[in-house]
């Protein structure tokens, strides 16, 4: 994090050069806040605590980074779960202020709050600290079979490629951006009580892989989806879309699938 | 050993935090039970007919109370939002009414959260309320 | 009852059942508005109604379809609060009996004031 506002040596923008008095009178823009840190160890304690820790940021500092800063100078036991920094791998998902969001993702500055804190996702098993287990969704998400399914291959057709229009590629490409962070399952209410729920993150995928013209598995994952801890456990509350952070928009794939089940669509 | 993070129940039931479409979902549900409460209470109130008329007068003073009044006009209010907001449930469930998937560009605003459907969920919970005025209007003959 | 139909059958029935219901309680209410509120609930003016054999019909589609609804949709809320097999049975099961029970009991009146055995 850039405390002072200077660029680092090599960075300096040629009009810059030889002015260096001019830019220390550049006062740093940094504001302070308080991060609060959700500290649990399920094999060891027996209630959460918090952590506070005084964080200076600027306008782009994340949430992630406030976080790494709390780990490195003051408490190294904290557990936190992150790896691309840039809201491609799906790996720091949290509650923050209340809300699922992608540490990496959300800026401080963003949550016009002076106070940010920081727990696991719900809806999740708690591992440690801010860590939580997706065996359930990964093995959710498998189930759907997240996989082009056809009785020929691409190796062996004539072809040698199943060729999309572009129109083909639109119905299925929003929802192909998951990156399986599981910030819709955390939202979701019905998720909140069924644990049994597939829940909006493989009924999206669901709808993803049915809409894709390549595939011919349309009838196996209705099969899957309609049943009583299925697709109809949605009741289009809309929450997780509000915090997809790629916007996948799973409650409208969900809808779209619907329709496949109530007959209006092929 | 993992701790199951379940909201349970306090999360299903709290309509806060994701807008006004969390607290359709959330108005939905109390309304369907306060309905199904209301029409058990209807059809029981409605069998003292079958003991004549001394039960039917009887049973139909508890209702020309204000309390009674107040649990009607409740009944009328919760009857037009369920069904209001019921037939934008199934428009939406059968997947009309936000337009078609397309490439996501940031800052990525969902087509499923779109105005006409926050514009419909108002006008139920309006409807509801001017229903609910009406009824007060014919139970105390304004 | 879903272990012997399909989630999207009962929901399509649950869907349907609300559709024609709201056009069942709207003859009902107006029924009811344009007799006059007061007058219309009078003991003697109920029991003509009853009789009217058009009016019992439409008494007891609604009775029937309301139930049908309003018990699954209690279902739906009480299968996503708590799993488990002996609890989904018995949530499946009690509220089909409950929904028969209430039919019944409200047939029991619609015909026996229909008949004029009040």
């Amino acid at each position: 994090m850039t405390k002072g506002g200077a660029l680092p040596k090599g960075f300096e923008s040629p009009s810059d050069l030889g002015s260096q008095e001019k830019y220390e009178e550049v006062k740093p823009s940094s504001k302070t806040m308080t991060l609060r840190i959700s500290k649990f160890n399920p094999d060891k304690d027996h209630a959460p605590t918090f952590l506070e820790f005084p964080v200076s940021y600027e306008k782009w500092t994340t949430v992630l980074d406030a976080i790494l800063e709390a780990k490195n100078y003051h408490d190294h036991s904290i557990g936190v779960r992150y790896s691309c920094r840039q809201a491609m791998c799906g790996s720091c998902g949290m509650n923050i202020n209340g809300k699922p969001r992608l540490a990496c993702f959300t800026k401080i500055s963003e949550l016009d709050s002076d106070v940010v804190t920081v727990e696991p996702m719900n809806n999740f098993p708690l591992i440690r600290d801010l860590v939580v287990g997706f065996e359930r969704m990964f093995s959710t998400h498998k189930r759907i079979k997240p996989y082009i399914i056809r009785e020929d291959s691409e190796i062996s057709s004539g072809t040698k490629e199943f060729l999309q229009t572009p129109e083909d590629v639109e119905k299925y490409i929003q929802f192909s951006s998951c990156i399986k962070c599981g910030l819709c399952n955390s939202a979701c209410p019905t998720m909140a009580a069924d644990s049994t729920f597939i829940g909006p993150q493989g009924l999206a995928q669901a709808y993803r892989y049915i809409a894709d013209n390549r595939d011919q598995g349309k009838d196996e994952r209705l099969k899957i989806i309609d049943e009583r801890h299925g697709i109809w456990g949605c009741h289009f509350a809309g929450s997780c879309s509000q915090v997809c952070p790629k916007g996948v928009d799973p409650a409208m794939g969900i809808q779209l699938l619907r329709g496949y089940l109530l007959g209006y669509r092929k | 050993m993992e701790k199951d993070r379940k909201e349970g129940i306090r999360g299903m039931a709290n309509p806060g935090r994701y807008g006004i479409e969390r607290v359709a979902y959330w108005l939905m549900r109390i309304t369907g039970l306060g309905l199904l409460f209301y029409f058990i209470g209807h059809i029981y109130e409605t069998s003292s007919l079958l003991d004549g008329k001394a039960a039917w007068n009887s049973m139909l003073e508890l209702t020309q109370t204000t309390e009674g009044h107040i649990f009607l006009t409740l009944v009328i209010g919760m009857c037009v939002f369920h069904t209001g907001n019921g037939i934008r449930l199934m428009i939406a469930q059968s997947g009309f009414g936000f337009g078609k998937p397309r490439r996501p560009d940031y800052p990525y605003t969902p087509s499923s959260l779109n105005m006409k459907n926050k514009l419909c969920i108002y006008v139920s919970i309006g409807l509801a309320a001017l229903a609910m005025m009406y009824g007060l209007g014919v139970m105390y003959d304004v | 009852m879903s272990s012997i139909m399909r989630e999207s059958h009962i929901m399509k029935i649950h869907y349907l059942t609300a559709l024609v219901a709201v056009g069942f309680v709207i003859i009902h209410i107006m029924v009811r508005v344009t007799q006059g509120f007061s007058n219309s609930l009078e003991f003697e003016s109920v029991i003509a109604n009853y009789k009217s054999i058009p009016y019992a019909v439409v008494l007891e589609a609604m009775l029937i379809l309301i139930s049908v609804h309003g018990f699954n949709g209690l279902r739906i809320i009480l299968l996503e609060i708590k799993q488990g097999r002996v609890y989904e049975n018995a949530v499946t099961y009690g509220c089909l009996a409950a929904m028969i029970i209430l039919i019944a009991y409200g047939s029991r009146t619609i015909i026996m004031a229909s008949m004029g055995m009040v």
